[in-house]
């Protein structure tokens, strides 16, 4: 359980994320939003690992589909990303349940399943590379906004303070709907399953439902996060959207908060993303061509959190801080 | 006493190893069945059997009046059957109570039921002092009881215990009897239970069946199985009685 000084910080953290366009730069909302994307994308994909133990290394996989398929009903048909984001969790799922059945019906585990959902994020970004209607390797655009318009909510068009409280509220949302499922029946079963899927089964819980579940629920938030991509950056190329780099840059935040705990992918992602931003702005600065500079920051991340702190920095944090009352939970 | 439990004809190989081979016995509602025998001897491979964690190659498992043979492991569960693990299986991250309680919510599909059944279990097997600990920070012993008390939340008709007295301390497993006595005479709680100590096994049992080399040598009364001279040279001859 949350302790009183845990509930009173993140008042006041929500309330500095909902006053933070009314003070800060452009600069520092951007990063934020970035943040927050990173933050949304983690709290998907923890769904699946945190929760139900099932390791996906191909979540860019779900949040590419959700951001083409919104994209290209809004170019092409002028559907409006809440309504196209409807078709793009389905499309996400559907890709998502078809990886499910294979993996759980074949028994596929562990790292073989990881490889699998890899595989198919591989996959995609080759046909998408080749899909000329979409843009193909070329990338695919939405018309930029003007400026000197008002924004527009509707069709997700409009100034980038527009796009910060969107990005804020799914963020939350998100947080929420974890924090629900994972207090529910549903939750308890899944973490059974994560931490010993035999004596699970004997305890009445079907695997394999509940673990096309956690793959359908993850997978359409996470394309939720790819409808925001979309209008957000308003372009997007196949190699960067199904990367195997993205789909670890949706993890690492989770990982480095703590995976399978409900505020890890957050402060992760408060973590590593101003780091990184950090990192390639002083590589700037110094006037140093070095590509490849972000990449090696988050391996170094990923190993120091790995020997320090396996668990994540919010377990730890929490501890320390006083903020949850039994340990070893989450809350 | 009409047979809750009934095993006809069971057979599994692994790889050429006959594990289980042609065995019938019948575990009579209300009773206490103990199934002994040397280790490798295919016990825990029956229990897998009429569990459901994979099917037999012959031979047919009845619960009840109904087929349960080929189901998966939770359709066994939700048919009836309560099972343990002799390599104890907790959910190491969750709390003693979450355990119990996943074990609850077999039959509740409300949290709030299956917890207040949860707690229930654990003051049953006395394990409500520990509640909220982490379960991987239990000992052996305090293990074997979690083991108990989660298969026992599921509210099972047939309880399958596999050794949950090993490795347990005399007064341990003299507690450990008592509560077992106490589930099955107060509540009609039908127990199959794989057993080496045979003390445990003399003073709970109604029945003992007794495998060798996945094959049943004997079956009847614990006085006449211990008496029973290919029980004495196959098993008991080489364990204390
Ligand atoms: N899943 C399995 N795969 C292969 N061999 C197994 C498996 N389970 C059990 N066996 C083998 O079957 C035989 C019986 O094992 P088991 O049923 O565990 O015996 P017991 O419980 O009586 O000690 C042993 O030779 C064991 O090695
Ligand atoms: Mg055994």
């Amino acid at each position: 359980m949350l302790t009183r000084r845990a509930i009173i910080l993140a008042v006041l953290l929500a309330a500095a994320l909902v006053l933070l366009p009314l003070v800060g730069d452009r600069y520092v909302v951007s990063v934020v939003t970035t943040v927050l994307w990173f933050a949304y994308l983690g709290q998907a994909w923890n769904v699946m690992m945190g929760f139900a133990g099932l390791l996906s290394l191909g979540h860019a996989l779900y949040v590419g589909l959700g951001a083409y398929v919104a994209g290209a009903l809004y170019l092409y048909a002028g559907v409006v990303p809440w309504v196209g984001m409807a078709a793009a969790m389905a499309a996400a799922a559907a890709a998502g349940g078809f990886i499910g059945v294979l993996g759980f019906r074949f028994r596929v585990k562990g790292v073989h399943f990881a490889l699998l959902t890899i595989a198919f994020a591989e996959v995609a970004r080759i046909a998408f590379d080749h899909l000329t209607f979409l843009g193909g390797s070329g990338g695919f655009f939405l018309p930029a906004h003007d400026p000197g318009m008002a924004d527009d909510l509707l069709n997700l068009r409009g100034s980038p303070v527009m796009f910060y409280y969107v990005i804020l509220a799914l963020t939350v949302g998100a947080l929420a709907l974890a924090r629900g499922l994972l207090h529910s029946r549903l939750g308890y079963q899944w973490l059974a399953i994560r931490e010993e899927p035999d004596a699970a089964e004997a305890s009445g819980i079907n695997l394999f439902r509940l673990r096309m579940l956690a793959v359908l629920i993850s997978s359409a938030l996470a394309a939720l996060g790819g409808v925001f991509q979309t209008f957000y950056f308003s372009t997007l190329f196949p190699e960067q959207v199904f990367s195997m780099g993205r789909s670890i840059e949706i993890i690492l935040p989770a990982i480095v908060g703590g995976t399978g705990t409900l505020f890890g992918p957050i402060l992760g992602a408060f973590i590593l993303t101003p780091l990184g931003e950090l990192l390639t702005f002083v590589v700037d600065q110094a006037g140093m061509d070095a590509p490849g500079m972000k990449q090696l920051f988050y391996g170094a991340a990923l190993v120091a959190i790995v020997v320090f702190r396996p668990d994540g920095v919010w377990p730890w944090l929490a501890d320390r801080l006083g903020l949850v009352r039994r340990r070893g939970e989450d809350e | 006493m009409a047979a809750l439990l009934s095993v006809s004809n069971l057979s599994k190989r692994f790889r050429g190893l006959k594990a289980v081979s042609d065995v019938s016995f019948e575990v009579p509602a209300g009773a206490i069945v103990a199934l002994i025998g040397p280790n490798g001897a295919g016990k825990t491979t029956t229990f897998n059997l009429i569990a459901g964690v994979f099917p037999p190659d012959e031979g047919a498992v009845v619960l009840d009046g109904r087929p349960i043979t080929g189901f998966r492991p939770d359709q066994a569960c939700a048919a009836g059957i309560g099972r343990t693990f002799q390599i104890v299986k907790p959910f190491g991250e969750l709390s003693v109570e979450e355990n119990v309680l996943v074990g609850a919510l077999a039959r509740e599909k409300s949290l709030a039921a299956a917890r207040s059944h949860a707690r229930t279990v654990l003051r049953r097997l006395d394990l409500d002092g520990m509640a909220q600990r982490p379960a991987r920070s239990l000992t052996l012993p305090d293990r074997k009881r979690l083991e108990v008390a989660r298969a026992l939340a599921t509210r099972p008709t047939l309880l399958l215990l596999d050794e949950v007295l090993a490795g347990l301390r005399p007064t341990e497993v003299d507690q450990m009897v008592e509560v077992l006595r106490d589930l099955n005479r107060r509540e009609g709680l039908t127990i199959l239970m794989i057993e080496h100590v045979m003390r445990a096994v003399m003073a709970l049992s109604d029945h003992v069946v007794v495998l060798e080399h996945g094959e049943k040598i004997a079956d009847g009364t614990p006085a006449a199985v211990v008496a029973d001279p290919r029980v004495i040279h196959s098993y008991l001859g080489a364990e204390d009685v």
